[in-house]
């Protein structure tokens, strides 16, 4: 297990570096940073003076290992738009988003596990059918629409919930939840369930089709021929044997729920990263996207080396043949 | 999981090509295709028949539309302000000659849909063409040169799919509205648009050519076409290439309908097409400022038209992928 746990990390931070390297250029070559910073008015010697003064003079390798020191500490210098450090901006952001993107992976998780197992086990009744039909149709309608439905349905037509905002947040410390109030939850309702649909359509399907496989296994005839009691063999022997692959998703899913709440806020004009990240794009503030891209590279490979790890709790059969390993 | 499908879907494919289709008996093209499965199983299925219909009506509307679209949103000169947000047919105030309604500026709905599914369909189907293109070479290469030149292209690949398509594509637009200026990144935004889709999504292209290309590396056609001397790049394109090609066109069918939507939804965050040549994206954009005062008809209409749309392609791809691997059956 630790040769491979090893072999992960470094492939882990082989990504990280590439995506550094990708940060870098943008940040580097992608428009110059002088003249994001200075007035028109400005001298060309005081651009020089500013170019040495930020080390843009230096070798290419010195300034991107600088780069790399300076991103491990998350500073990547100041917003060409906001005129402030990028690492403020988005640690005022980053609570709402991963708000967010926790509810809708927990929403995704308690609508989407039962439903595959219902599906699974009940093949063909009438509900299997509808819940398929409707996953079909999660897949096919843009995440964007999806919101613009329930904003009109929930919101303008029959006024039950916030159509934007986060409603009223708590600050605890630097982080702010709205999680403690009534705003704040009924805020999150709509946003959730539009980011998790996705999600939750995709686990279901999952789920179903390993429920599939593993009733038809020796182990669950075995099972019911002790004369154990069906929902303890549908729980405790075929669920748990469905959820290896589950937990893959959902760890690979939470990264792109990270990545689709760009979406998700939008829509609810969230205050949150993705929000931030759009504008950044449409007003090419280079260093909040290169930070941006940075912070959903490392998440990403942080949860994937969890999951990874994780699979060493679940399955027992990789533990037992570690040394293999 | 999808991934996963697709993946076995391209081995089955090639298992079968490989165990050598029965000599068919000296009949017509036409009327092997008539009693080949894929057709009977496509008669069976009454779903993939109506979503058959759905997208070839689309595909029609969307191509004819400068000659069946009752309006030109585009001709300023027969558009008209005081004909501005009137409601679809059926509704109070409506008017004959607008059967979905006009937005803000007095555009017809029904003729913005037809136009907006052009733009549409021709980014969805560039970039997904461009992303076979080039998944399938990089797949190529990869399974049969191996050794280095696979590791380079496979980690490559990984890195990629670390990243979702959208993150993607709104880094490539950030960067080109760097590199072009705001200005003219709006002419350019259809191909910026088809670059950025293909770049995300020629991956799953290059993984299954691989895999594929990999299994059929080791046949004996190979070993002797390689005896024969004949150039490794000739071998690749003319041998190789027509037996790992099965596959390509279960994804490139999937993909369509992910490109659609990516097109959308960029379109829709203001980073796509631009509204004086409005996608069905941007269609929703511009309607969804009008939301809250009641005139749904704008982005509604459009909405419906594009999950319509995706929905019909995705159930095209999904009984294709069935029915060329029929284990599934």
């Amino acid at each position: 297990m630790l040769a491979f746990s090893i072999r992960r990390l470094l492939q882990a931070i082989l990504v990280m570096l590439v995506v550094a390297l990708i940060s870098f250029t943008l940040f580097r070559f992608v428009g110059d940073p002088v003249n994001q910073m200075v007035g028109v008015d400005t001298t060309p010697e005081q651009r020089e003076a500013l170019r040495e003064r930020l080390g843009l003079n230096d070798p290419i390798m010195t300034q991107f290992g600088r780069f790399i020191v300076k991103a491990a500490q998350f500073d990547f210098g100041t917003s060409y738009q906001f005129r402030q450090p990028v690492a403020d901006l988005i640690g005022k952001r980053l609570p709402a988003t991963l708000e967010l993107s926790l509810v809708s992976a927990i929403f995704a998780l308690l609508v989407g596990i039962p439903m595959g197992v219902y599906t699974g086990l009940h093949r063909d009744s009438v509900l299997s059918k509808l819940f398929l039909s409707i996953s079909l149709i999660g897949i096919s309608l843009p995440t964007f629409f999806i919101g613009i439905l329930l904003i009109f349905l929930f919101s303008v037509t029959l006024q039950w919930l916030p159509s934007f905002g986060r409603g009223d947040t708590v600050a605890i410390g630097w982080w702010t939840t709205g999680l403690l109030t009534v705003s704040g939850l009924k805020a999150l309702v709509l946003p959730s369930i539009t980011l998790g649909l996705f999600q939750m359509t995709l686990i279901m399907r999952l789920v179903r089709s390993e429920m599939l496989e593993v009733i038809r296994t020796d182990y669950i005839k075995f099972a019911r021929a002790r004369g154990l009691r069906q929902r303890s063999i549908n729980f405790r022997h075929a669920l748990k044997n469905t959820l290896v692959p589950v937990i893959t998703i959902t760890g690979l899913q939470v990264g792109s729920i990270i990545a689709f709440a760009i979406i998700t806020e939008t829509v609810f004009q969230w205050p949150g990263m993705g929000l931030l990240f759009l504008q950044s794009v449409q007003n090419v503030d280079i260093p909040i996207m290169a930070a941006y891209l940075m912070l959903i590279a490392f998440l990403f490979v942080v949860i994937n080396l969890i999951v990874d790890l994780l699979y060493f709790v679940v399955d027992p059969r990789l533990r037992a043949d570690r040394a293999a390993l | 999981m999808t991934e996963n499908t697709v993946k076995d879907a391209a081995t089955e494919v090639t298992a079968d090509a490989a165990a050598g289709v029965p000599p068919a008996a000296p009949r017509g093209r036409i009327a092997r295709a008539l009693d080949s499965d894929i057709l009977h199983s496509f008669l069976r299925s009454k779903i993939t028949i109506l979503s058959a219909i759905v997208t070839l009506v689309f595909f029609a509307g969307a191509a004819l539309a400068p000659w069946v679209a009752p309006h030109n949103p585009f001709d300023l000169a027969t558009i008209s302000i005081l004909d501005a947000r009137l409601p679809p047919l059926g509704m109070e105030d409506s008017d004959p000659r607008f059967l979905l309604g006009t937005d803000d500026q007095g555009r017809d709905v029904f003729s913005g849909i037809l136009y907006g599914a052009r733009i549409s369909l021709a980014v969805g189907f560039l970039s997904v063409f461009f992303a076979a293109i080039v998944g399938v070479l990089l797949g190529l290469i990869a399974g049969y040169v191996g050794g280095k030149v696979d590791a380079v292209i496979m980690r490559i690949a990984e890195v990629q799919l670390t990243f979702p398509a959208i993150l993607i594509a709104l880094l490539v637009d950030g960067v080109a509205r760097a590199v072009f200026g705001n200005l003219d990144r709006e002419r350019f935004a259809f191909w910026i648009l088809v670059f950025s889709i293909a770049l995300s999504f020629w991956v799953q292209f290059a993984r299954t050519v691989r895999g594929s290309t990999l299994v059929e590396r080791n046949k004996e056609y190979v070993q002797a076409a390689r005896l024969i001397g004949i150039p490794r790049f000739l071998i690749m394109i003319r041998h190789v290439l027509p037996n790992v090609i099965g596959p390509v066109l279960v994804i490139a069918t999937i993909n369509l309908g992910l490109a659609i939507i990516t097109e959308a939804t960029l379109s829709f965050l203001g980073v796509g097409i631009p509204p004086t040549q409005p996608s069905l994206g941007t269609l929703v954009r511009i309607g969804n400022d009008f939301l809250f005062s009641g005139e749904w008809w704008i982005a509604m209409f459009p909405g419906f038209a594009l999950a319509v749309l995706v929905l019909a392609v995705n159930l095209l791809g999904d009984w294709l992928r069935d029915a060329l691997n029929p284990k599934l059956r």
